[in-house]
C-alpha cells in the first residue's frame, strides 16, 4: 500500500553506510541481572534527582530510590530488587568521561515487583492525573536527549499542538533499537502513541518512519488498524530522524530559530518514550529497562538488547561476544552524533540508544585536520542551511560573536559537514567548542550583572543607613543643645531666687562630704595610734557636727528639689515630700544647734589653753 | 547682481540660524546622563568588586579607563577582559600588570563554621553581601553569589575563611578545542 502522505524534503543531507542489518537478524533479547546496577541521579535534562533511599535499604523492583523535589526532572527507580550497596560518585556515561551522583544498587536474584497499579481506562482519569502518572514512572524522552515527557506533553495553553508526530526515522547508522521495538510492540508504540494522543488532542497524528524499515512498516500498519493514525513513509537520508527535519518533511514547516515545535504547533515523540509511556499506564511499571543496540565487528552476537538502566556496559558487551582483541574503538550512540567511551564501567541509562564495539578498520582513528580548501560540500550537506565554513573560522579564532550571529545555535551537531569533509577537519567538534564557550561567558555575563546589581544595592544601603545615622546624630546634638539650655534657664531661675539648688552643687557637697569622711578616719585611725589629749577629742566631735549639718543641709535641698519636681508634676507623693522636708528641717536645725554648742564649748576650753 | 548676492547670503545665514537652533534644541533634549562609555566597560569588567585594581570598586575603574587610564589592572578578567576593552578603545592589548595580581581560576569563599566566632566582620567587608549571619552566630558564604574577591579572608579574626578554586564538574563541563591541524603542528615543530 503506498503512502497517500504528501511529503515535503529538507536542504541537504547525507548517505553514509547504513550497518543496521546486523543487529537486526535476531529478536530483542533480555540481557538479565548483572551483579551490580549504576544508577545516575541525572538520567535527563534538569535538576538531578535526590536520593530517598539509604544505604544499606532493601528495594523492589520497581520501587522509587530517587526523586526530583524542586526543578525539572523526573524520578529514578530501582531495576530489580536488591540492596542499596552505596551512593556516591561513579563514571557516567558522558563525553567529559567525568563522574556524577549514583546509587548503587546489588540485586538479590529475586527480581520482585513492588506494588504496581495499572489503569485500565486511562480516560476515565484527568489528563493531568495521567501526566501525573507519566512523571512518576520517571519517563523521560528516550531519543537521546532525555527531557522529561510529562512536562513535553504538557505545552503552554497558547501553544495548542495540532501535529503529534511519533519519530520512527531512526536515521542513523548502526542503531536499529526503534526499529526492533516497532516490529516487535508495535501494539505498545500505538497504544502509548494514543495515550500522549488522548492528552493533547492533536487534529493530526502521524508516525514517521524510513523506507528502510519494511518490516517495522507492516508491523505499525497492522497495529494502527482502526485508528486515525497516519504512517508516513518518508525516503531514507541522514538526518531525517533530526527532529527539526523530521517535521519539515513531514509537514513542510521550519521551526523558528530558537524556538520549540510547539511553537508552529508540533510536537515529537520518541518510539522508545510510546513505549514507556504505554508501560506507565497500562502496567503501572516505571522505566527500569530500554532497548538497546550492541553493534559493531567486535561484537560476536550483535544484536538488540532489553537492558535494565544501570547494567555496566561491560555486562552487555559481554552478552553481546565482545572480543577484546579486535575492539579498538566504543562508540557510545551512533557513529555520527556518539561519543568515544573511555571506559566500560559506565552504566546504560534511559537515553543510551546503541554500543559500537568496532574494529580498527571499522571506524578507523580520524586523519589529521588539514588545512580547510574552501570546497563548500559542508554547506551543501547541512541540514539546517548554516554556513559551516564561516562557522568554523570564526569558531576557530574564538570569534565567538560572530559564529553566534551566524546563527551558531541552530547547529544540530548532526556531522553531516565532518563527514564529507575532503580535509577531515572535525568541524561539530569546533561548533561545540564553541557553543560551550558562549554558554560560559554568558553565564559568567549573567553572574556579573547580578554581582554588580548587588554590590550597588549595598551601596545604596550603606549610604543610606550613613544618612539615617547623621540624622539621629543631629537630633540627638539638638535635644541635649536644648537640655543644657533648659538646665542654664533654671540655674538661672534659681540663683535670683538665693536657693543654690544646683546638682553641681549637690555633687560637690557629696565630695566634701566624702573627703570628710576619709579625713574623719583617718584621724580616727591616729587617735587609737596615739592617746588622745583633750583637744584632739574634742576636735573629731565638732568636724562629725559640722559633716553631720552639712550632710543633713544637702539632704534638705535634695528633698526640696524633689518636692518642688513633683509639685510641678503634680504626683501624689507630694504630701509624703512634705514630711520629709520638715522632719529634715528639724533635723538641720537640731545638728545646727548641736554645732553651735560644741563651737561654744570649745571656744570654752581653748581660751584657758591659749592663756596657759 | 548685488541684490543676488544678498539673497544668497541672506537665505545661507537663514539655513544657518535654523539648523544651528535646531542643532541646539536637540543637543538639549536628547541630552545624555552620565559618560555611556563607562557603562559599556563596566559592563565588560568582571564585576568581582575586589578592589584588586586599586579603586574602590568595577565602576570606579570603568570611570579611570574611560578617562584614559591603565586597561591592564584587573586580574580577576585576565587577558580577555584586557582583549575586549582594548577592542572597544581601540588601543593596543597590554599584558596584564602583575602590580595588581595575577590571573587565577574562579575561587568562592568557604567558612569553616564550626570556627567561626560570629564576629560579622567578613560580612562588613563582603562587596556583594554574599555573607549570611548574625553577631555570634555561625556565618555562611553563599556560595553562588560570591565573586571570589578575597576581601573577607583578611579581617577574619580566627582566619576560618578559605579560598576554594571552583573544580570544574560534569555540569560545568564544556567541550574543549579540536588540536591544531597538522600542518601548524609540522611548522611549529620545525
Amino acid at each position: 500500500m503506498p503512502s497517500t502522505i504528501k511529503l515535503w524534503d529538507f536542504s541537504g543531507g547525507i548517505h553514509p553506510a547504513e550497518n543496521k542489518q546486523v543487529s537486526t537478524r535476531r529478536p530483542i533479547q533480555t540481557a538479565g541481572i548483572p551483579g551490580q546496577l549504576v544508577l545516575p541521579l541525572q538520567q535527563h535534562i534538569g535538576e538531578p534527582a535526590e536520593p530517598v533511599v539509604a544505604v544499606g535499604d532493601v528495594v523492589l523492583k520497581g520501587q522509587k530510590i530517587a526523586d526530583v523535589s524542586h526543578g525539572m526532572g523526573v524520578p529514578v527507580h530501582a531495576p530489580t530488587s536488591g540492596v542499596i550497596e552505596s551512593i556516591g560518585d561513579y563514571p557516567v556515561p558522558h563525553p567529559s568521561g567525568m563522574t556524577d551522583q549514583c546509587i548503587v544498587l546489588k540485586p538479590d536474584g529475586k527480581d520482585e515487583w513492588c506494588e504496581r497499579f495499572p489503569i485500565s481506562d486511562y480516560r476515565t482519569l484527568e489528563r493531568n492525573q495521567v501526566l501525573g502518572v507519566i512523571h512518576s514512572a520517571g519517563v523521560a524522552g528516550m531519543g537521546g536527549a532525555g527531557f522529561p515527557t510529562d512536562i513535553k506533553l504538557k505545552p503552554p495553553r497558547d501553544r495548542k499542538v495540532d501535529t503529534l508526530i511519533l519519530n520512527g526515522a531512526e536515521c542513523e547508522p548502526y542503531i536499529t533499537a526503534d526499529d526492533m521495538t516497532m516490529r516487535e510492540r508495535a501494539d505498545k508504540v500505538v497504544a502509548g502513541l494514543k495515550i500522549m494522543a488522548w492528552i493533547l488532542r492533536p487534529e493530526r497524528c502521524v508516525i514517521g518512519i524510513e523506507d528502510n524499515k519494511p518490516e517495522a512498516i507492516a508491523a505499525l500498519r497492522e497495529a494502527i488498524q482502526g485508528t486515525q493514525i497516519e504512517i508516513a513513509v518518508i525516503p531514507t537520508k541522514y538526518p531525517s530522524g533530526g527532529e527539526k527535519q523530521l517535521i519539515q518533511v513531514l509537514t513542510g514547516m521550519e521551526v523558528p530559530s530558537g524556538g520549540i515545535p510547539a511553537d508552529i504547533g508540533v510536537m515529537c515523540q520518541n518510539v522508545g518514550t510510546a513505549v514507556a509511556v504505554s508501560d506507565a499506564v497500562f502496567e503501572g511499571s516505571p522505566l527500569i529497562s530500554r532497548v538497546v543496540t550492541v553493534s559493531g565487528e567486535a561484537a560476536e552476537s550483535p544484536g538488540n538488547f532489553e537492558v535494565l538502566l544501570g547494567t555496566p556496559i561491560a555486562y552487555l558487551l559481554e552478552q553481546a561476544g565482545l572480543q577484546q582483541d579486535r575492539v579498538s574503538r566504543l562508540v557510545l550512540g551512533g557513529p555520527m552524533m556518539g561519543y568515544t567511551l573511555n571506559t566500560t564501567a559506565v552504566p546504560v541509562i534511559k537515553t543510551s540508544n546503541c554500543i559500537i564495539a568496532a574494529t580498527a578498520s571499522e571506524l578507523p582513528a580520524p586523519p589529521p585536520e588539514q588545512a580547510c580548501i574552501r570546497c563548500g560540500q559542508c554547506a551543501e550537506v547541512c541540514p539546517m542551511e548554516l554556513l559551516p565554513q564561516q562557522l568554523f573560522w570564526h569558531s576557530k579564532a574564538a570569534e565567538f560573536e560572530k559564529a553566534e550571529h551566524l546563527n551558531l545555535f541552530d547547529c544540530i551537531e548532526c556531522g553531516a559537514c565532518s563527514y564529507v569533509c575532503p580535509s577531515s577537519i572535525p568541524l561539530v567538534q569546533y561548533y561545540r567548542y564553541a557553543k560551550g564557550e558562549i554558554r560560559v561567558q554568558r553565564a559568567e555575563q549573567l553572574k556579573a550583572d547580578r554581582a554588580r546589581e548587588r554590590f550597588e544595592a549595598r551601596q545604596q544601603r550603606l549610604e543610606r543607613e550613613q544618612q539615617e545615622k547623621e540624622l539621629r546624630r543631629k537630633e540627638r546634638a539638638k535635644a541635649a543643645a536644648e537640655a543644657q539650655a533648659l538646665k542654664k534657664a533654671e540655674a538661672e531661675q534659681s540663683a535670683a531666687s538665693g536657693e543654690a539648688v544646683d546638682e553641681r552643687a549637690a555633687k560637690s557637697a557629696l565630695v566634701e562630704q566624702a573627703l570628710a569622711r576619709k579625713k574623719a578616719s583617718a584621724e580616727a585611725s591616729n587617735a587609737k595610734a596615739a592617746p588622745p589629749s583633750e583637744a584632739e577629742q574634742e576636735a573629731p566631735d565638732l568636724d562629725a557636727l559640722e559633716k553631720q549639718f552639712s550632710q543633713a543641709q544637702s539632704k534638705l535641698e535634695t528633698m526640696q528639689a524633689m518636692l518642688e519636681d513633683a509639685k510641678a508634676q503634680q504626683a501624689d507623693n507630694v504630701d509624703k515630700l512634705e514630711r520629709a522636708v520638715a522632719k529634715n528641717h528639724d533635723r538641720v536645725k537640731r545638728a545646727e544647734e548641736a554645732l553651735a554648742d560644741a563651737r561654744k564649748t570649745l571656744a570654752a576650753q581653748t581660751e584657758p589653753q591659749s592663756i596657759k | 547682481m548685488w541684490t543676488g548676492i544678498l539673497i544668497a547670503v541672506l537665505v545661507l545665514l537663514g539655513l544657518a540660524l535654523a539648523f544651528g537652533a535646531l542643532l541646539g534644541f536637540a543637543s538639549e533634549r536628547f541630552r545624555v546622563e552620565g559618560n555611556p562609555l563607562v557603562e559599556q566597560i563596566d559592563a565588560m569588567l568582571p564585576q568581582t568588586q575586589c578592589g584588586q585594581c586599586g579603586f574602590p570598586g568595577c565602576r570606579p575603574y570603568a570611570e579611570s579607563i574611560a578617562e584614559g587610564g591603565a586597561i591592564n589592572k584587573c586580574p580577576p578578567g585576565g587577558e580577555s577582559t584586557i582583549k575586549a576593552l582594548a577592542d572597544l578603545l581601540d588601543v593596543d592589548p597590554q599584558p596584564l600588570d602583575a602590580e595588581h595580581g595575577v590571573e587565577q581560576a574562579r575561587r568562592v569563599a568557604v567558612i569553616r563554621e564550626d570556627e567561626c566566632i560570629g564576629c560579622t566582620k567578613c560580612i562588613q567587608a563582603c562587596p556583594v553581601d554574599a555573607i549570611l549571619g548574625a553577631a555570634k552566630h555561625m556565618h555562611t558564604v553563599i556560595e553562588s553569589e560570591c565573586t571570589g574577591c578575597d576581601l573577607c579572608v583578611e579581617p577574619c579574626p580566627v582566619d576560618c575563611i578559605d579560598m576554594i578554586t571552583i573544580e570544574p564538574d560534569i555540569r560545568g563541563w564544556t567541550w574543549s578545542q579540536p588540536r591544531i591541524i597538522t600542518t601548524d603542528k609540522q611548522e611549529a615543530n620545525s
